[in-house]
């Protein structure tokens, strides 16, 4: 007889489905400023402790506390706490925008605009970022124009990318915005190899890579984390841990009993697993991963713990999959009302204050939006021309292009 | 939820349901879970959710989740892992969100799946199906729009299939799961809700109103190797598959020329004696496919009709494909070949 019952298959689950509230004792927190903070030449193998706990800075009362509550410029604070509701606000809009089928389609990124945001304003702008569809906070934090990323979404005459991405696919080289692909993970080992040619022309840039939880599985990311090792590249590994990726909980891509910041230490890199609806916590590990890099200390890793707040994009339901209202029940709360009330805490900030900046700032992207607007919208026909669909495949338009673009007829 | 007609199917002698193409695969994937224990069912967002497209809901419920399962974000892990299920003996299922997203797994496919069985001298097979939605029409940009047929037709060891409407899908998913060799299996998302003909602008026509949806509510098989003509003429042949049947059918009405047009349904293997009979029938031969042209289904189209139909050939045969560029967002229209391309092409070629 067989001693052995027989086997059976594993598929993780989340504790929350529909009607069933979400358990989120798994996140396994921290309370503020109790996790420790290294040097920054510190050996990778020594951060194991860091990838497993949480970094926090500021508490329950808008108190900033430990050993990561560096002293920050109030005004820096301001400058994230703007970029962040500029983020939320444009957001918002544009979702409106998309149901009135101006454009095809959007994806927002609501509640995690703490982790663009506080990433670019510790970075340079000379840097490069590699992000993701979900860092449109990067390019407001970055002061990128409004009617610009507008026309873009809008897919009309002055897209910059001449009709040629889905919405919110932005590039803007300017602004350190790397063009951003549709197929998952691939930016992820581009950043690599960005930080790697800055270290091979003696530069002093470095490289800021973004993924999802969901897209750590490709095998892009993997191979990002053995390259950023063995040249010890000057770049950010940031990984955001939205808790979904569409309908999949992060159990899925393997976040269960482990975290993904664990990923990194097995590799030889290290890493900081970080609140990341913590706007002063993503500033400071930010700094402390861009001074790593910048010294030729190496890579960082970083898993920014948050919340998708809302659907994956506007083709998706999440009640479908997941409690409708799990964000109010997410232990690590809204990144904007947390730095509001640091600020406040502060005498940096008061409700009026964010009463009127949050009126200028709805009025700043209302005024962009009309202005795009009037070079066209998917829905009034008018877009990029035709013909344009031909160039930029080659660097000269070769004869076979040439004969189709004349078979169109234009 | 699907709409139960009392009308028998004369082919299977079965009742039939009215069904659009994703309730047909759906339907297809329940009678094989149900007949064959080794069939499996996994992807991303497949389990739980039942798919972006909905194409799997329910079946978790119904099989359990060692049958349908989500899979993490890796195409190459999921055909891979399937390749190792197979050599165990189960018959994976398995869905690419969208056939753009194939490409990380093309080790596993071309070196792998595509050649267990020849390197193995019969030792391993790997009984796949391999399930992508593939084309444009949806405004999906150049990551939710392509047709990579191609890349699978020159990969030996493959089988290629795309079926046109909810009928064949069923009946060609079923005979996908069952074969032996790995599959696959092209589904034309602009037809999941709808036949459609390139008339963008026009309201969209549900399957309801067309008879390829009454689906026959068992199982039943559409062989994979069999082209089928949707509408009979004399004059020119036009050889395509997926969408552009319905844009090829339009364009002969449009046009008044009285085209035959063939949908080969399977790919590769080939129907090439239907498509040859036709040939030499019209003496004339269009090709019509939403790729790209360079190198497309097509040009092996091309060539065969050259190679066995060359004495009868009238006209030089024509292609209507994408344009040799990255599927584009805003200039969708412009790219994809439509009635006006396709019925220009059918009265240049009766021209000659
Ligand atoms: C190679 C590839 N496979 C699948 C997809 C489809 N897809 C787009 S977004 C997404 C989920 C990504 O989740 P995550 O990485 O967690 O990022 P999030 O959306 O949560 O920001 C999937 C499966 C894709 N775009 N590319
Ligand atoms: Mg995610």
């Amino acid at each position: 007889m067989n001693e052995y019952a027989p086997l059976r298959l594993h598929v993780p689950e989340p504790t929350g489905r529909p009607g069933c509230q979400t358990d989120f004792s798994y996140l396994r927190l921290n309370d503020a400023g109790q996790v420790r903070k290294p040097p920054i030449d510190v050996e990778p193998a020594d951060t194991a402790d860091l990838s497993s706990s949480l970094i926090r800075v500021l508490d329950g009362e808008g108190n900033a506390l430990g050993p990561w509550a560096a002293d920050i410029d109030p005004q820096v604070l301001r400058q994230g706490m703007r970029a962040m509701l500029k983020t939320r606000i444009f957001d918002s809009r544009m979702v409106v925008a998309q149901r009135q089928k101006k454009m095809s389609f959007y994806m927002q990124s609501l509640g995690e605009e703490a982790i663009g945001t506080a990433q670019a304003l510790a970075l340079n702008r000379t840097d490069m970022c590699f992000p993701t569809y979900r860092q449109q906070s990067i390019l407001m934090a970055r002061d990128v124009s409004l009617v610009e990323m507008i026309c873009q979404l809008l897919s009309n005459e002055r897209d910059p990318l001449k009709g040629r991405q889905l919405p919110i696919m932005y590039s803007v080289r300017e602004a350190g915005f790397f063009t951003i692909s549709g197929n998952l993970a691939t930016q992820f080992v581009q950043a690599v190899g960005w930080a790697m040619a800055s270290a091979i022309k003696g530069d002093t840039k470095i490289a800021s890579a973004w993924i999802g939880d969901g897209a750590t599985a490709e095998s892009d990311f993997h191979t990002a984390l053995t390259f950023a090792h063995v040249y010890r590249a000057p770049v950010i590994l940031n990984v955001v841990n939205n808790q979904w990726a569409i309908s999949t909980f992060q159990a899925i891509a393997g976040g269960e009993s482990t975290t993904f910041a664990g990923r990194g230490v097995g590799c030889g890199i290290a890493s900081l697993r970080v609140d990341g609806n913590d706007f002063l916590a993503v500033y400071a590990a930010s700094r402390w991963a861009t001074e790593r890099a910048r010294r030729g200390l190496g890579p960082t890793l970083i898993e920014w713990v948050t919340y998708r707040a809302g659907p994956h994009s506007t083709s998706d339901d999440p009640s479908k999959y997941r409690p409708a209202d799990e964000w109010r029940h997410f232990p690590l709360g809204d990144p904007i009302a947390r730095l509001k009330q640091h600020l406040v805490t502060l005498g940096q900030w008061s409700e009026q204050e964010h009463q009127a900046v949050t009126a200028e700032l709805e009025a700043e992207v209302i005024a962009a939006q009309k202005a795009a607007e009037q070079f066209g919208t998917l829905s009034n026909g008018l877009i990029p021309s035709a013909a344009s669909m031909f160039e930029d495949v080659y660097k000269e338009m070769p004869d076979h292009l040439r004969r189709q673009r004349q078979e169109l007829g234009i | 939820m699907n709409d139960q007609s009392n009308s028998i199917d004369p082919g299977t002698a079965m009742t039939t349901t009215t069904m659009t193409m994703i309730q047909a695969l759906r339907s297809a994937m329940d009678v094989m879970l149900e007949r064959d224990d080794n069939v499996v069912i996994y992807g991303q967002d497949v389990g739980y959710f039942g798919g972006v497209f909905r194409c799997t809901e329910g079946l978790q419920v119904k099989y359990g989740k060692s049958r349908v399962f989500d899979a993490p974000i890796s195409e190459s892990g999921i055909v891979g892992t399937a390749v190792g299920m197979g050599a165990y003996g189960l018959r994976p299922v398995v869905e690419i969100q969208f056939a753009d997203y194939f490409y990380p797994a093309s080790d596993q496919i071309v070196s792998e799946m595509a050649r267990l069985r020849y390197r193995s001298a019969g030792e391993f097979i790997s009984p796949l199906t391999l399930r992508m939605p593939c084309g444009g029409g949806i405004y999906g940009g150049q990551t939710h729009s392509q047709s990579p047929e191609a890349m699978f037709t020159q990969v030996c060891g493959l089988r290629t299939v795309m079926p046109s409407n909810p009928y064949d899908a069923k009946g060609l998913l079923i005979a996908s799961i069952e074969c032996d060799d790995p599959v696959i299996f092209l589904e034309p998302k602009r037809l999941y809700n709808g036949p459609f003909d390139g008339h963008h602008d026009r309201p969209v026509t549900p399957w309801s109103k067309h008879p390829q949806s009454a689906v026959p509510d068992g199982y039943y098989s559409v062989p994979l190797d069999k082209a089928v003509v949707t509408r009979p003429g004399n004059d020119v042949t036009v050889l395509t598959y997926g969408t552009t049947v319905y844009v090829a059918q339009v364009a002969a009405e449009e046009t008044g020329v009285d085209a035959e047009v063939i949908d080969l349904r399977s790919l590769w293997p080939l129907d090439l004696e239907t498509i040859v009979d036709s040939v030499k029938k019209t003496g004339r031969c269009v090709v019509v496919h939403e790729a790209t042209r360079t190198c497309g289904f097509g040009a092996e189209l091309v060539a065969l009709v050259q190679e066995h139909c060359f004495h009868h050939l009238e006209a030089p045969i024509e292609r209507v494909t994408g344009w040799d560029t990255p599927y584009p967002h805003a200039q969708e229209w412009a790219y994809f070949p439509g009635p006006t391309r396709v019925g220009a092409a059918l009265k240049r070629v009766m021209e000659v």
